[in-house]
């Protein structure tokens, strides 16, 4: 830390001839083209092949564009990283501009993955992004597979549990390509976490469920009968009031007249009661759940996260995440600052990455009930009672009994006529704790 | 990266699976109701009905008390369970309008495990016990319906009065409610 000044020295390149394009690099490629203390020499061959991972054939997906995703590109991009996409499905708000610093404000409306996509590519020359503006369930495991490393700045518990679940499940035992390290980042306020996951290897976002905090909820019967604060008054106008007196409307929390209906609520609620401080921005931030982010922490987290990434894909150095050593770093500062590094172990029973789908060949003639039978036969699923589902079927449920009733026809109902080749089937049986998935393909 | 997939390697030495391309998965949500639904135990007061079958995550469930004050009633609970559970908590909600302390008029439901209360490690056999308790010991100090328990607090047999009239479908303090008795 302590030169600063060094000249820009153009640095003569791997093969000897002074290299322009790579001279804005200088500083980076001095971990990449020298053995660091901590670098494994196993892995890391100072060089030509470190460089290339990182400018050329390094293919990275950033999930999600806002203020950890904004960080997180723009990281990359100084990194050195050249491939990168980055999916988004929102629009810029005239409030995300304070940190989300790619944005302006004439951008208000647009996509948020290809504002952030054209800003940085103009700025750092070199570097291409390819935005994709849409859900990350649009997209299938092909997709997927074109990336070496994913990394998430996102605000969703559900896109996370997806992403993680899509990876695990695309680990293909004869294929290194298939190994894809997922890198997470989170803040709320003054905390965060950075964590690296090796889908199937190491600790997944599904045995981390309980990291993420419960959202604080205040007991109902409070806020019908003694509120105390002003964001109490705001929770009985979203989930009582306006059920009571506008049911038939679908409750939009981007709608301006529905969130001025419930400030209303909420505010002469607030004076019967003698309740001071609620504004409309409040009712909007309480409605939305919306966590003040705090631009300094998503800089924390998101640097973090693109460290990792380049450790990662140079090897330069060791990195969180792999198996046996530290993958998960907190960071509190909201009482004081305090940072911890652990390894979140590995859920034997994770119903994502704890048992992974087998392989199952069925007769596509042999009745369901013919199936269940054979499971008995199976040594991992000596089943008592199974019940067996796919995503959108139900085959049979053994209990409740009005679900038994409603499945028991398709016991003697043929394979073929209940899913269809390469479907999921999970089984599950109150025998065990967790349940087994199979990928079911017809002889 | 490379020494990660040989360590991959040395882990699954004795494993034996194999990644064809997959359409469908069943998602981590559905896994544990499935997993939940297969461990519940329902006592003769309660059943489940599943308008849609293939549907786990909507479901209605019926419990009809066989002893305290709301005996001889018929209640019916709407399940919504998002692809966020275990995290989130099921949204439970009566169908009927019923007079009771923790149940207001539009079906909320006041039960600590619900809300406040929730944790990804509880199941949806808690929320259904819990829910049969509210009908054996109604509790005026976590009220919704203000009204009724403040009856319950102060005359225990004007608000045993109640409860049968308005399961009857009668009125209490102008309010009508829906009829719920069996017969």
């Amino acid at each position: 830390m302590a030169a600063t000044m060094q000249p820009e020295a153009v640095r003569p390149s791997m093969n000897g001839e002074s290299d322009f394009s790579r001279a804005k690099w200088a500083y980076l490629d001095s971990f990449l083209s020298r053995p660091g203390a901590y670098s494994d020499p196993e892995m890391f061959v100072p060089g030509e092949i470190p460089v290339k991972s990182i400018s050329e054939s390094a293919q990275i997906l950033v999930i999600g564009a806002g203020g950890l995703g904004c960080e997180i590109l723009k990281n990359l991009a100084l990194s050195g990283f050249r491939n990168i996409h980055v999916i988004d499905m929102d629009t810029i708000d005239v409030s995300n501009l304070n940190r989300q610093f790619l944005f302006r404000a004439k951008d208000v409306g647009k996509p948020k993955a290809s504002v952030a996509a054209e800003f940085v590519m103009k700025r750092v020359p070199g570097c291409n992004i390819t935005p994709f503006v849409g859900k990350i369930q649009d997209k299938d495991e092909a997709y997927y597979k074109q990336f070496n490393l994913v990394i998430c700045g996102l605000d969703s518990i559900e896109a996370r549990r997806w992403i993680n679940a899509t990876l695990i499940d695309m680990v293909d035992d004869e294929d290194p390509d298939s190994l894809k390290p997922l890198i997470d980042g989170g803040t709320e306020g003054f905390k965060g976490q950075s964590r690296v996951i090796l889908p199937t290897m190491t600790s997944c976002i599904e045995c981390q469920l309980d990291m993420h905090a419960p959202r604080a909820a205040v007991p109902l019967c409070t806020l019908a009968t003694i509120p105390r604060q002003p964001q109490h008054c705001i929770e009985w106008a979203h989930i009582i009031k306006w059920e009571e007196e506008r049911k038939d409307i679908q409750l939009d929390t981007d709608e301006p007249e529905h969130i001025t209906w419930l400030y209303q609520k909420a505010l002469s609620r607030a004076e019967e009661f003698g309740i001071q401080g609620v504004t409309y921005s409040m009712t909007q931030g309480v409605v939305k759940n919306i966590i003040p982010a705090i631009a300094s922490t998503n800089a924390i987290i998101a640097a973090s996260c693109c460290n990792e990434a380049f450790k990662l894909i140079s090897s330069s150095a060791p990195s969180l995440g792999m198996p046996g050593t530290n993958n998960y770093m907190q960071y509190t500062g909201d009482a004081g600052v305090y940072t911890f590094t652990f390894e979140h172990q590995k859920k034997d029973d994770c119903p994502v990455c704890g048992n992974l789908p087998k392989d199952l060949t069925v007769d596509p003639e042999q009745t369901l009930e013919e199936l269940i039978e054979s499971f008995a036969a199976r040594p991992e699923s000596q089943l008592k009672k199974p019940t067996l589902k796919t995503e959108g079927k139900s085959l049979y449920f053994p209990y409740p009994p009005s679900l038994e009733e409603q499945t028991r026809p398709n016991l003697k109902r043929k394979m073929k006529d209940l899913l269809s080749n390469g479907e999921q089937l999970a089984v599950s049986d109150p025998a065990y704790p967790i349940s087994f998935r199979y990928n079911v393909s017809f002889s | 990266m490379l020494k990660i997939w040989s360590m991959k390697q040395q882990q699954q030495k004795n494993e034996a699976a194999s990644g064809q391309a997959k359409k469908k998965k069943v998602t981590a949500a559905q896994l544990r109701v499935q997993k939940d639904l297969s461990e519940l135990s329902l006592p003769g007061t309660m059943k489940t009905t599943f308008p849609n079958p293939d549907d786990i995550l909507n479901f209605t469930l019926t419990i009809t008390p066989d002893e305290g004050l709301y005996k001889g009633g018929q209640f019916n609970f709407s399940f919504a369970i998002s692809q966020n559970f275990p995290h989130e908590p099921p949204k439970v909600k009566c169908k009927e309008k019923i007079y009771h302390p923790n149940i207001d008029l539009e079906g909320n439901v006041c039960l600590n495990i619900l809300r406040e209360d929730w944790k990804p490690v509880l199941n949806l056999n808690a929320v259904v016990v819990g829910l049969q308790f509210l009908f054996l010991e109604p509790n005026a100090s976590d009220p919704l319906n203000k009204d009724a328990a403040n009856d319950l607090m102060s005359d225990r047999d004007r608000f045993r009065r109640n409860v049968r009239s308005s399961m009857g479908g009668g009125q209490v303090k102008g309010e009508s409610f829906d009829r719920v008795l069996l017969k």
